[in-house]
């Protein structure tokens, strides 16, 4: 796994909260796509790291939160970024999907969880009914 | 953030449905009813032009997918134009290459469609 970037070494840290509703997921991915744009990542990467905070985003407002909000942290080091994407609610277990079901028509629900893992370099997911859900995702540059 | 949606009759019984925008949480239920409504009507043979979608996430992606399976039943299908790398390797990552016919043109879409 790789580590997140050590707080000695932070080049900045950007918070951003949006209210748990969909027209507020493309605000949350262009300001992520902002901050990655100001490291040495690809275009491709860019697009990888605002598909995979969209689809968290995606993910704590299918799967509820108690007080409507997300909250996102993006730190910049050297190294990449690490996202953190928080809510109060319970999402749904985030385990390994499988490439070969996702192409399985009726599995659609299980595309954002296999869209995350494939594109960031480390995905950590806790949730728990007192903390809400935390989905914590490292993008590395690459070269 | 929006997507526009433009659906025009073309060859025989087949339908195109231009998409421009991106597609995700917000906009794909305006795709879906395009989609549904195509499909309410009995037309089951169906080419969706991705050529200016600049973004699709998994809400999208289970939209194209939803509207596969239906067309499917009536023994339809849905051929997508698509032209852009980055939506092009969404479909190669999650396999969906091996279920949606994906050409880079419109033409070529039709003629797989007959």
């Amino acid at each position: 796994m790789i580590p997140a970037p050590a707080a000695n070494r932070s080049h900045g840290i950007v918070r951003l909260e949006i209210p748990a509703r969909a027209e507020w997921v493309a605000v949350a991915r262009l300001a992520v796509a902002a901050v990655a744009s100001r490291q040495r990542f690809s275009v491709d990467d860019i697009e990888d790291i605002k598909l995979a905070v969209a689809e968290s985003c995606t993910n704590a407002i299918q799967h509820g939160t108690s007080d409507g909000t997300i909250e996102i942290v993006c730190e910049v080091s050297a190294e990449g970024v690490a996202i953190t994407v928080r809510d109060r609610g319970q999402g749904p277990p985030l385990g390994a999907v499988e490439a070969e079901r996702i192409g399985e028509l009726g599995r659609t629900e299980e595309l954002g969880v296999f869209l995350i893992r494939a594109l960031m370099d480390s995905v950590e997911y806790t949730s728990d009914v007192r903390d809400g859900t935390q989905l914590v995702m490292i993008k590395r540059v690459s070269g | 953030m929006d997507i526009k949606v433009n659906v025009r009759e073309s060859e025989g019984d087949a339908y195109v449905v231009d998409l421009t925008g991106e597609i995700d949480v917000y906009t794909s239920p305006k795709v879906k009813d395009a989609i549904t409504e195509l499909i309410d009507r009995e037309h089951y043979n169906l080419v969706i032009n991705l050529e200016k979608v600049r973004y699709i996430d998994s809400t999208g992606l289970g939209v194209l997918i939803g509207g596969l399976k239906r067309v499917r039943e009536h023994g339809g299908s849905v051929n997508l134009v698509c032209t852009n790398p980055q939506i092009k390797k969404i479909f190669d990552i999650t396999g969906l290459v091996k279920i949606f016919g994906i050409f880079d043109d419109e033409q070529s879409a039709m003629k797989a469609l007959a």
